[in-house]
């Protein structure tokens, strides 16, 4: 028991690290999925099991697809590197004017 | 070398997943990864709270016919948890929702050129002549 739950909180910790330092956003959104994932598992070993299941339904199923969606519509749908600078939209000159 | 409690680990992840998503909170460039770190800060958030009922060898509260003799865990930051979760989708769902409509206004989603288009547009709002660059010197602008 001692040895899965160090295991199951390193996973949620390392996933954590890579929500940030992923480039691509996609795969940052499935990070925060196993984040809440893990999540889950752990409030399973503190004796919470009705949050376990809002924790896996709700933080892991369903603010994935919204994330999704919302990456989708800003048209970062993609496996490439979103962190680099968009220099077209960088100048900025009169996109809304 | 003896291994420390299992509280420990556990107090221990919840407070890495609250830095994590604090320093995401101020460092993140792009502003869904911003919203994607505030999801990380209410997880440790989140767990922390659910662990200061944790009771190692306590059962869960839940009531099956007679109670249990044992020690159970706190229910109500279990409770009160269980709510936060959900609010927690709602104010994500929120907050990109928000991110859509920056996008449609300025056209970008990256906080620096976020920054230096809400500075033009205070200045203009203010009726201040825009801050001089190297090539076109600006006038003296009040502080």
């Amino acid at each position: 028991m001692y040895w899965i739950t160090v295991l199951v909180v390193a996973v949620m910790v390392l996933s954590a690290l890579a929500v940030l330092l992923l480039p691509n956003l996609l795969a940052a959104v499935a990070a925060s999925s196993v984040v809440s994932l893990a999540l889950s598992v752990v409030f399973v070993i503190v004796r919470a099991p009705d949050v376990a299941m809002t924790e896996a339904a709700v933080g892991a199923g369903l603010s994935g697809v919204i994330l999704v969606l919302a990456l989708r519509r800003l048209g970062l749908w993609g496996l490439g590197d979103d962190n680099r600078p968009q220099p077209e939209r960088f100048s900025g000159t009169g996109d809304d004017a | 070398m003896s291994l420390p409690p299992l509280e420990i680990v556990l107090y221990a992840g919840a407070v890495s997943l609250l830095i994590i998503g604090l320093a995401g909170l101020v460092m993140s460039e792009h502003l869904v990864r911003l919203v994607l770190a505030l999801g990380v800060a209410e997880a440790g958030g989140n767990l922390l709270l659910v662990l200061t009922g944790f009771r190692q060898g306590a059962v869960a509260p839940i009531l099956l016919g007679a109670a249990p003799s044992g020690p159970m865990v706190d229910p109500i930051p279990q409770a009160l948890v269980l709510t936060a979760i959900v609010i927690g989708v709602g104010v994500q769902a929120l907050a990109l929702a928000l991110v859509l409509r920056v996008r449609r206004a300025y056209g970008t989603v990256h906080m620096s050129a976020l920054r230096a288009r809400l500075v033009e547009d205070l200045d203009e709002a203010a009726g201040l002549p825009p801050e001089g660059s190297r090539e076109a010197p600006g006038v003296e602008r009040p502080v």
